[in-house]
């Protein structure tokens, strides 16, 4: 087996200088009934070609996105990658290494966490920022235990602008955690009187933008309802690339940002791996979940970085810890990170005025469609339309013709047949959308 | 000293943000039309923050800091219950094809069926391996996957009108253990453990009731032992009405040897960055499917898959055969890259490779414990699994730490082994060496060991404590970045 490099005459040597006769010595400890003879029944060893070739054909089973005109989002982007950054990041030193519990030794790791972490600071408005989650649903959730463990109140309100997932992420952490959820019901196009639901058992107000349909809204004053109340606002971006154009949560008064990474560095991916970004005031930080990087010196004084504040986690403080969290996205955060390097100010910018007016002429073409309704005004990348006919049908008689016309919302909400996420990135074409008009007109006649 | 700092190929970085040259941009992007923008007056009027660099400035940056790393590609990774192993490139590769890579998670399932296959294929590899019936695939990670698992013993409980709140955790556990038990909303009860390393029966026993909701252990256990009483274990347990959860971090020991199932075990999570290799990143991404028996399976998080008349089809809500479902534990579908990943493994290991893998890990640990253990002290004596424990007795009055010899093995070229844990015993070093390697890799690193271990009780605490003196940084000082954290840049005051 060719990961394997021991050689029998190797296994005999090292047998008998631990002093036993055999392997099976080794497992005694394992109780006689429990210990399999034979094989378990799977097949046997295969090289490298054969191994390539069974699994290259699952993945030509599928129809990759990019191989024809996609407008997919709801919370998974398609952006273009440049090649600089699969290259960095499939450096064994990056890749192959463990959490940085040894500091001397992962200087390479503990800085570019430390940038990463200044960057989602500064996307985001915020002053800090954690190495990252698992992805934005479960930042989300983390989110919202933050929020009752600083203000010690109970309840948390869900807007029905928030992912679907994210909702779910939460109502499935708050059946176990003890948290009350009320979760608003999702209103296309409408607007949320959010503030009047804020009350002395509010720990938090959960929010999008943009929304699940693409609609960008200010929280401003939805800030200074939930301070006064003594109650946290917290943020969820799904598309983080918005954050080059529109105005950040930081700026409207947010006390904690969740975000999902995803579109910066890292492929679609079948929904994972993906990062999720945390981001919080100061005063909040060792409420924090998650690992942090901070600077300090070495014994000659020169800057170094090291994982700090730990007497929040699990490995030191057990069942009293912030979260259960270990595991970071560390590889996931490291593709943002790198991506981001290569946009810079002027590159993120440009690409999200891109990625809007894309969506732009998405929607002034689809508008023209009879019997197509826009169900928002304001939007970045991503908007909904209201169709003459059911949604999923529709979409799923375009990828026969292998366009990916958007995300029917019936597959979060049956109750919505007949509204359709569309989203627009800059990896869209003029011939993309023209097919995407096409197509549409003639599934709908 | 040099002029630069630099030290050969040793260089120095600066951040990011001190090499901004404003406007530049390592991506060429065509310019915008100029459309009266939609953003409903929510545009951002002040600038982000961002530096500038081009390309090259981009990847050398990058390059360099990846200098900086030890990592198992350069060497061995002695980290006790990482499970620091070879990375196969081949898993990148496939990992990477567009069938997989450029999957948007919400496509039509008629587009995706190659993927769905590749998850089931999966999901029958774990089953197969554990003995369990059901395996679910959405967690993000190992603590992850304990979540899941405590989550649906809970709701079997509650399905069944048995409101238990009482956890038991060893006291050698992982502290993701503890950790998820009281997110999950359960009081910890720590089991002390014998004088041989392993779980106090009578102990635990005592402290079975009606209260107790499972038991979560570690098998093999943190001190790198197998728990020979674990059939009375996992029937003491059944016996109080309470289920037995396994971390399965130290699955490697036992892949393709020992079905968790046959155990006695109802739920388990697997760790495919440890037993399966897929690359550790840093820090991840994992992921950490959790075998369930079949009383916990109708339990399993969202989404299924499920075979129809089109072919497979994903059940993304709780209803229909999964309407006792706790629900989605994270957006979309798992961590697929690393699914890929996991399966590109197995497939190469065959069944045959996996047994093997366990024998050659076990082999590993035990050969180095051979080695050093006239010196070093064995925390229990006897032969240990695919890790080996030692205590700091062998320090005793020499003035040298775990910690010092730990920083002079990075002076020797070596990763250090997992220091301090588990906390049952006094200076604890962990040393899992893994089956990927060589006997001569092994031998240098017990050499390496043994000559820092004499010179410790040689008298010369001085240098040990003075170590690293070769890596990229000595020592940081981890007091001073707690008390007064900087977790971000700044610009410097004008």
């Amino acid at each position: 087996m060719r990961y394997l490099p021991l050689t029998e005459a190797d296994r005999r040597a090292m047998l008998a200088a631990i002093g036993v006769g055999s392997i099976d010595e080794l497992f005694a400890d394992v109780p006689a009934s429990a210990r399999r003879r034979g094989l378990v029944d799977l097949p046997l060893a295969q090289g490298e070609l054969q191994v390539e070739r069974a699994i290259a054909a699952m993945a030509a089973r599928n129809l990759p996105a990019g191989s024809g005109p996609c407008f997919l989002g709801a919370g998974a982007y398609r952006h273009h990658v440049p090649a600089a950054v699969d290259h960095l990041i499939q450096r064994g030193e990056f890749l192959t290494s463990y959490t940085p519990y040894q500091p001397e030794i992962a200087q390479g790791t503990l800085q570019a966490l430390f940038e990463f972490q200044t960057q989602v600071a500064l996307l985001t408005g915020m002053e800090v920022a954690n190495a990252s989650l698992y992805d934005g649903a479960t930042a989300c959730a983390e989110a919202v235990a933050m929020a009752g463990r600083v203000t010690r109140r109970p309840k948390a309100i869900l807007s029905g602008g928030l992912h679907p997932h994210y909702r779910e992420v939460c109502a499935t952490y708050a059946r176990f955690n003890g948290a009350q959820l009320d979760l608003r019901a999702p209103q296309p196009g409408a607007d949320e009187d959010l503030a009047a639901l804020v009350d002395r058992d509010t720990a938090c107000v959960v929010v999008q933008n943009p929304d699940l349909f693409g609609e960008l809204r200010d929280y401003a004053g939805l800030a200074e309802a939930c301070h006064a109340a003594g109650a946290l606002l917290v943020v969820a971006v799904a598309e983080v690339v918005s954050l080059g154009a529109v105005r950040p949560p930081g700026e409207m008064g947010a006390d904690i940002v969740a975000a999902e990474g995803q579109s910066l560095g890292n492929a679609l991916g079948f929904g994972g791996p993906y990062l999720g970004l945390f981001a919080t005031r100061e005063a909040l930080v060792r409420q924090m979940p998650g690992r942090l990087a901070g600077e300090t010196v070495d014994a000659e004084g020169r800057r170094g970085w090291v994982l700090t504040l730990a007497t929040r986690e699990q490995h030191i403080r057990r069942e009293r810890a912030t979260s259960n969290v270990c595991t970071n996205s560390g590889l996931c955060a490291l593709a943002f990170t790198i991506h981001l390097a290569l946009l810079g100010e002027a590159g993120l910018r440009r690409l999200a005025l891109l990625n809007h007016e894309a969506a732009i002429a998405t929607a002034e073409r689809l508008a023209a469609i009879p019997g197509v309704a826009p169900v928002g005004r304001h939007f970045f990348n991503e908007f909904a339309v209201r169709l003459p006919k059911p949604a999923a049908p529709a979409v799923d008689r375009l990828a026969e013709r292998g366009v990916l016309a958007g995300v029917p919302l019936s597959r979060f909400y049956p109750e919505f047949p007949d509204l359709l996420l569309v989203a627009a990135t800059e990896t869209v074409t003029p011939d993309d959308i023209d097919r995407l008009e096409c197509g549409l007109r003639e599934v709908l006649a | 000293m040099t002029v630069t700092g630099n030290r050969g190929l040793q260089l120095e970085e600066k951040l990011l943000f001190e090499q901004d040259s404003p406007g530049h941009c390592g991506v060429d992007l065509p310019a915008p039309a100029g459309l009266p923008n939609r953003l409903g007056g929510l545009e951002r009027t002040r600038p982000i923050g961002l530096p500038g660099l081009s390309e090259p400035q981009v990847v050398r940056h990058y390059t360099r800091l990846s200098q900086k790393n030890y990592a198992i590609d350069s060497g061995l990774y002695p980290l006790g219950s990482c499970t620091m192993k070879h990375n196969p490139r081949l898993n990148e590769k496939l990992a990477r094809l567009p069938g997989f890579a450029d999957l948007h998670p919400l496509q039509p399932v008629s587009t995706v069926q190659g993927a769905l296959e590749l998850i089931d294929t999966l999901a029958h590899w774990l089953k197969a391996l554990t003995g369990l019936p059901a395996v679910a695939l959405s967690p993000a990670a190992g603590a992850h996957g304990e979540l899941c698992g405590m989550m649906t013993i809970r709701a079997a409980l509650s399905a069944r009108g048995d409101a238990r709140r009482r956890i038991l955790v060893p006291e050698s556990a992982h502290g993701t253990n503890p950790a998820t038990a009281a997110a999950c909303g359960y009081a910890i009860d720590n089991i002390p453990n014998n004088p041989r390393g392993r779980v106090d029966l009578a102990a635990l026993k005592a402290r079975l009731d009606g209260d107790v909701a499972a038991l979560m252990l570690t098998n093999p256990n943190t001190c790198g032992l197998f728990e020979d009483e674990i059939l009375e274990i996992a029937a003491a347990v059944h016996g109080a009405g309470a289920f037995f959860y396994c971390d399965g971090a130290n699955f490697n020991a036992i892949v393709g040897r020992v079905r968790p199932a046959d155990l006695g075990i109802d739920a388990l999570h697997l760790n495919l960055h440890k037993t399966f290799s897929t690359p550790h990143g840093g820090g991840g991404p994992g992921s950490g499917p959790v075998a369930l028996a079949a009383e916990l399976a109708p339990f399993a998080p969202l989404p299924w898959i499920v075979h129809g008349a089109a072919g497979r089809d994903l059940v993304e809500r709780p209803e229909g055969p999964a309407a006792a479902s706790i629900g989605r534990l994270k957006a979309f579908h798992g961590q697929m890259g690393m699914f890929v990943r996991a399966l590109a493994y197995m497939m190469s290991h065959g069944a045959d490779g996996l047994r093997q893998v366990a024998e050659d890990a076990v082999l590993n640990a035990n050969y180095l414990r051979a080695r050093l253990a006239g010196t070093l002290s064995q925390a229990y004596p006897g032969t240990c699994m695919h890790e080996v424990l030692f205590d700091d007795r062998f320090l005793k009055d020499t003035g040298v730490t775990t910690l010092d010899l730990a920083k002079a093995l990075i002076d020797e070229g070596f990763h250090p082994m997992t220091m301090y844990f588990p906390l049952v015993v006094h200076g604890a070093l962990l040393i899992e060496p893994t089956e990927t390697e060589s006997k001569a890799s092994l031998d240098q690193f017990a050499d390496a060991l043994l000559a820092l271990a004499a010179r410790a009780r040689g008298g010369d605490a001085e240098s040990l404590r003075a170590a690293p003196r070769l890596a990229p940084r000595r020592r940081l000082d981890e007091t001073a970045a707690a008390r007064k954290p900087v977790l971000r840049w700044r610009p410097p005051a004008a």
